[in-house]
């Protein structure tokens, strides 16, 4: 028996990339936010589809060079000019050209950094499970198949109309998602 | 679809007198030549490449985007064909700099490499025939690859799929293209100070043309939309991924300034830091700082967020200012050997440019106006236009 208390979600499959996008501009446009699509590969306009914001990662990336860059420099500068003055051939203490290396380094890597862990912080990843993975079909997906899910969490969520709206724009399956039983 | 999106039919009074302005600029410099010929010679080797290094910017990228076979490019590409196309003209333009060799290079001079036993060492490869023949050879690589590339795109144009070809030359191309930019580098600016050296030089002048050939190919698709043509050919997806690629070589640029400044800075061997120190001198300094400044960090900052590459006022203005420090690089990099106390306008310098610019956008036009101004024969040319849709 499937109900409301034991649905987490639901899961249509779309025969192309092109049905995928018209599909996902109709469910956003009825006002869903917790859906996604899924695709083997990348699809050219679907962020505007899905009316997606606009990623906040390249700020935080951004933020993150040149705070590495200015601690770099901090770094080398206290270092070698402050705590522990030493003359290497010649050269002034606080020789800013000798910080570069470093200084790009520093801003690369916390760069790279912030890149991965946001990127996996922004995702909600890593988790262990997700209401798609019920689905036997889903596996597909990384071969030649193209699915929209919509969370049960999502206010608009309902098992009559969700469905209807699903098929509406095309799905080839309708699939509810939920728990299998367990013995 | 209009016809006017892939044809350019009129011929606006800026390009008219484009030919013009560029004979009596060349008049000019024929009097500066009489005046002046070491000053004269200086002022048309920067000229001379500043103009040159758009068409070879262009060139390079014409083959990359055959070897990456990237779809959203194509719509562009005849733009980056049609600037790397007038090859012929600059060898032609090149003339008055293998005449004055004599003015400009120092090792070309028999009394001061007698005395001189490291030009001595130099000389089998420094010398006047060897240059020139060398001058040939890089000229003759240069113009093959514009030439055939842009002559094979425009038959795919009739219905052919040249493809493959196109790939195939692209691949030989850009190694030839690698090795004939590295050694006119050396040939054309290392060896005004034949003492001088840096392995890293070639990448220091390639990453400058490349600067040059993307700037001139947004400011170039931004003037043909603004005159009605590709309007709906080139979109703002294009302008974003070329914004993309000049930020990224105006970083290069400064990446390989940096390394070639970083390691003579640190071996600190005479030899090699009098470069730098000729550059340090007077008011070369403040060119010097203005490059750090103008060349790399403002633009590094200003260009970096993804509102300021889309926006097309903002992209066109950092073509313009680009190019502006693209040729205050040349300048950095020929006028100390000749003034060595600072920065010296001469107005040789101006009719330099107009000349070598004048007829290179005259040539420029006479080839937009005779073929399709994008390469809609191409297999991905519906798909990339579709994509800005």
């Amino acid at each position: 028996m499937t109900d409301l208390n034991h649905t987490e979600g639901i899961l249509a499959r779309y025969a192309g990339p092109t049905e995928l996008l018209t599909a996902a501009r109709r469910v956003a446009e009825a006002g869903y936010r917790k859906f996604d699509c899924h695709s083997p590969f990348p699809i050219h306009g679907m962020d505007e589809a899905m009316r997606l914001k606009r990623s906040p990662l390249g700020f935080m990336v951004g933020i993150a060079a040149f705070a590495g860059a200015g601690l770099a420099i901090l770094l080398q500068g206290w270092a070698s000019a402050i705590d522990y003055p030493l003359i290497i051939s010649g050269k002034p203490f606080f020789s800013y050209q000798a910080f570069m290396p470093v200084t790009f380094g520093l801003a690369v890597l916390l760069g790279a950094f912030t890149a991965v862990f946001g990127m996996l912080a922004l995702n909600r990843l890593p988790r262990f499970n997700h209401a798609v993975f019920h689905s036997e079909r889903f596996s597909q997906v990384t071969r030649d198949a193209f699915f929209i899910s919509i969370e049960s969490s999502d206010l608009l969520f309902d098992m009559e109309k969700t469905p209807a709206l699903l098929r509406e724009t095309g799905a080839l399956e309708v699939e509810l998602l939920s728990e299998p039983p367990q013995d | 679809m209009k016809p006017a999106e892939y044809h350019l039919t009129e011929n606006p009074r800026l390009q008219r007198w484009c030919g013009g302005i560029g004979l009596a600029a060349l008049l000019l410099c024929a009097v500066g030549y009489a005046a002046n010929p070491v000053q004269f010679h200086h002022s048309w080797l920067a000229a001379h490449f500043f103009v040159i290094s758009i068409a070879l910017g262009a060139l390079i990228f014409t083959m990359i985007l055959h070897l990456t076979g990237a779809t959203w490019s194509v719509p562009v590409r005849r733009l980056f064909e049609n600037l790397a196309a007038p090859m012929p003209l600059f060898f032609i333009l090149f003339l008055p700099v293998l005449s004055g060799v004599h003015e400009l290079y120092h090792w070309s001079h028999g009394e001061a490499v007698a005395k001189d036993p490291l030009l001595q060492l130099k000389a089998p490869y420094l010398n006047q025939v060897f240059f020139a023949v060398r001058t040939v050879i890089y000229f003759a690589v240069w113009t093959f690859l514009a030439c055939r590339l842009r002559h094979l795109s425009l038959q795919q144009d009739e219905g052919d799929d040249h493809s493959e070809r196109l790939r195939r030359t692209s691949a030989a191309g850009v190694i030839l293209f690698a090795l004939t930019l590295t050694f006119a580098a050396f040939d054309w600016f290392m060896s005004l100070d034949a003492h001088w050296y840096s392995t890293i030089f070639g990448l220091y002048i390639f990453s400058g043309c490349v600067v040059a050939g993307l700037a001139a190919v947004i400011l170039l698709a931004r003037h043909l939309q603004s005159r009605g043509h590709l309007v709906e050919t080139i979109g703002i997806q294009q302008y974003h991924d070329l914004g993309k690629l000049l930020f990224a070589f105006t970083v290069f640029w400064a990446y390989m300034a940096v390394s070639q400044y970083f390691l003579i800075w640190y071996g600190n061997i005479p030899e090699e830091t009098i470069w730098y120190h000729h550059r340090w001198h007077g008011s070369w300094k403040v060119v010097s700082l203005l490059l750090v400044f103008g060349h790399f960090l403002v633009p590094f900052v200003l260009l970096l967020t993804r509102w300021a590459k889309r926006n097309l006022a903002v992209l066109a203005g950092f073509s313009i200012w680009l190019l502006f420090m693209h040729w205050v690089d040349l300048q950095w990099l020929v006028m100390p050997s000749l003034h060595k106390e600072g920065f010296v306008f001469s107005w040789m310098d101006g009719t330099a440019l107009a000349g070598c610019a004048g007829l290179y956008l005259k040539y420029l036009g006479w080839l937009l106006r005779r073929s399709a101004l994008a390469p809609v024969g191409d297999p991905r040319f519906e798909e990339a236009v579709d994509m800005n849709r």
